[in-house]
């Protein structure tokens, strides 16, 4: 056999869990970006009272299905003086990025498509701020007044929180002393305790700039329907919006996966080396089966004899995953499995914990306006990142030089940053007062023009 | 890592279609385009040598050298926004105040 | 063997969109090739095991300054542009030149090859497993031996800064 197909076997032999995990994301993530779609406009329903989604398929769950078959069917229609090559590179840019930042995700200590990178975290916040691109160039070939504006205002609002984000994300890295991910999360099985909780205001402005950066509201103008139409997407119609709109919500993933990382634990469960709480690591097995228990006993009152046997055929595989999850627990020889199954559970509900913290406050908080967004950023968020880096490094110095305990340098160094937020808020108010109070006085009373 | 002389030469290919385009092109902004060619080129050159020799010095100077586009980039375009609002063109022949 | 892949890969594109990118009309198309170039040096710092450098690359010149790019043509767009002579009157004389250029360049490693233990297509570098983890080792370096260039980085950065703010202003 000649030499280059012995080199490609070999290859083949080395990668071949990377390439088919490659494969997997590609082809799995497009499905879960669907379903989180539908699980937002049931959240949505759900706290507006009403219902959502519930005719295609048992309770709405066929409705992804149904929007990607119509996305796929639609017809493809390009602008007449749009810029053919550059209109067709924009959604794929904007897809390509958020799929390729998966790759550096760690879904448990052993689910890692692209192993021990040294600068993991970065890369996964440098290859998702490519997404930017997809929007700039998208606004710009559909030689549109809306989309270019939507294009330019969601550039600059990514860019200004980016910044924000990446010197929060600094905070953390300080505590955790590494850009690896295994290494950030063994940083915190360390210490005992998540870095959520030692540098809350870090999480908290990672939180807001996460939200900005996905274009998720309450900063979604670039995209908000009564504003611009739809902004960059305007032209966009069929299956590249629905390349946009996988970008956007795989790009909710990749930033949930970051935070949960470096401030959430990763795949540690709560309280990873309390020993008395070790029985929560039962609890993935018994989270399943209790959801299982639920659809079995739900099926039974289904309107119709095919929702019927969804449920029982979601409720089995419930039980099904809760006994993979169970079965290492109870059997020693397997008990080295428990760490990366209940991981890749914990790192999933942590996720999903804050993705619906998105959702949550999407339906909840009315919209910025791009100037008060902008000083959002730049006034309130950077400044405070800023110092935020500052107090975490003032504690890490009095911790490791002069022995003071961690906690108590962390709640100093809280305190003042907070004092800090706290200025800048009051400078804030006073630089408002001071802008409305240059207005100049409302006409003479007697100008009524309403009277008579 | 491959020979050192395929990175020259990677280097030096870079670096000529770069000076290709600051020497020949009329648009003043594809001239800085191929001027970060020319770096670009350049921090390739660093990067295989601070490989063959083991020293970590030339990728720190490659680190620099990006910082440093980044600044050239940012006062070249503003140059150029400031020249257009005067002047309505980003030709380079074009900008001739300066001729006899 | 998956070394050489990669690297002909990356140069390849590279060099490609090099010269894609100095042939364009539109400047869009140009950016966008520029982009294509950058990232394939990106993977060529990675392949050279730079990968605090492939991430910078990516992070500072692909994300930062190739958008400044973009959004300065899109400020500055002409359509009269499109339809004018895209290169200037030297156009030939600068190709003569730079084909010497490489025509001795090329001279110089073709006959350096036989040349043992110093020629330029001899592989000597130490193998990828005995290499420092490369963010540390570079932070050593940058923080300790270096300290005043980075010092001077910054203050260079917020000058350019000052001053492409104080150019592109409005004046009103």
């Amino acid at each position: 056999m000649s030499p280059t197909l012995h080199a490609v076997i070999a290859f083949l032999q080395t990668w071949w869990v990377e390439l088919v995990s490659g494969v997997v994301i590609v082809a799995v993530v497009p499905l879960i970006t669907g379903y989180m779609v539908l699980m937002e406009r049931k959240l949505m329903a759900d706290m507006q009272a009403r219902l959502g989604p519930m005719r295609v398929g048992p309770h709405g769950l066929l409705q992804p299905i149904a929007d990607a078959v119509k996305l796929l069917i639609k017809e493809d229609i390009i602008p007449d003086d749009a810029d053919k090559m550059v209109f067709w590179l924009a959604p794929v840019v904007s897809m390509t990025a958020a799929l390729t930042a998966m790759a550096g995700i760690a879904f448990g200590p052993a689910f890692e498509v692209a192993r021990d990178i040294n600068v993991g975290l970065l890369f996964i916040v440098g290859v998702s701020s490519l997404g930017l691109f997809g929007i700039v160039l998208g606004g710009w070939a559909s030689n549109s007044h809306y989309s270019i504006m939507g294009a330019l205002r969601s550039t600059a609002q990514l860019v200004s929180y980016e910044t924000a984000a990446g010197l929060a994300l600094v905070s953390g890295l300080l505590m955790a002393g590494t850009l690896n991910i295994r290494a950030i999360v063994d940083a915190q099985y360390s210490s005992g305790v998540w870095f959520g909780f030692l540098t809350p205001v870090a999480f908290f402005i990672y939180a807001v700039a996460s939200i900005a950066e996905t274009n998720r509201a309450p900063f979604d103008l670039p995209e908000a329907e009564s504003e611009l139409v739809a902004g960059y997407m305007t032209e966009y119609s069929g299956f590249r919006w629905a390349c946009y709109f996988l970008g956007e919500y795989a790009n909710m993933i990749v930033v949930g996966a970051v935070a949960t990382t470096l401030f959430l634990g990763g795949w540690l469960r709560p309280f990873p080396r309390v020993h008395w709480l070790n029985w929560l690591d039962a609890v993935p097995a018994l989270f399943t089966a209790a959801v299982g228990v639920y659809c079995a006993l739900r099926a039974g009152k289904q309107p119709v004899r095919v929702q019927v046997w969804f449920m029982w055929a979601v409720a089995l595989a419930c039980f099904a995953v809760a006994l993979i999850l169970a079965v290492p627990l109870a059997v020693a020889p397997l008990k080295f499995m428990v760490p990366g199954l209940n991981g890749a559970f914990w790192f999933l509900l942590k996720i999903t914990g804050y993705i619906y913290l998105f959702m949550w406050l999407r339906f909840t908080l009315p919209r910025y306006r791009f100037d008060q967004l902008m000083h959002l950023g730049w006034y309130i968020l950077i400044p405070l990142a800023i110092v935020n880096v500052l107090a975490v490094g003032v504690a890490m110095i009095l911790e490791m030089e002069y022995g003071w305990n961690r906690w108590l340098a962390l709640i100093v160094t809280t305190i003042l940053t907070l004092a800090t937020a706290l200025f800048l808020l009051r400078l804030n108010d006073k630089r408002a007062a001071a802008a409305t109070s240059a207005v100049p006085p409302e006409g003479p009373a007697t100008e009524d023009s309403y009277a008579g | 890592m491959m020979p050192i002389g395929y990175y020259l030469f990677l280097s030096m290919a870079l670096f000529l279609i770069g000076a290709i385009g600051v020497i020949t092109r009329r648009n003043v902004i594809v001239v800085l385009m191929s001027i970060e060619l020319i770096l670009n080129a350049v921090n390739i050159n660093l990067v295989a040598f601070s490989r063959m020799f083991g020293d970590v010095a030339g990728q720190v100077f490659a680190l620099f050298i990006i910082a440093d586009a980044a600044a050239e980039a940012a006062v070249g375009l503003g140059i150029i926004i400031a020249f257009f609002r005067n002047r309505e063109t980003v030709m380079e022949d074009e900008m001739d105040l300066l001729k006899w | 063997m998956l070394d050489k892949v990669i690297f002909f890969f990356f140069a390849g594109v590279a060099i490609l969109s090099a010269a894609l990118m100095v042939t364009r009309r539109n400047a869009i198309h140009s950016a966008i090739f520029l982009i294509t170039t950058l990232l394939a040096t990106a993977g060529i710092f990675l392949q050279l095991r730079a990968e605090f450098l492939f991430i910078a690359q990516i992070i500072l010149y692909v994300g930062g300054i190739m958008v400044l790019f973009i959004f300065v043509i899109m400020l500055v767009n002409l359509d009269v542009a499109l339809h004018q002579i895209q290169f200037s009157r030297q156009k030939w004389v600068a190709l003569l030149v730079t084909l010497a250029l490489a025509a001795e360049v090329g001279v110089m490693l073709w006959s350096s090859r036989g040349i043992p233990g110093q020629g330029f297509l001899l592989p000597n570098a130490a193998p990828a497993s005995q290499l420092p983890a490369n963010t540390e080792a570079l932070a050593g370096r940058l923080f300790d031996a270096y300290l005043l260039p980075f010092e001077i980085a910054s203050v260079l950065l917020l000058v350019a800064m000052v001053g492409a703010v104080v150019m592109a202003k409005k004046r009103t």
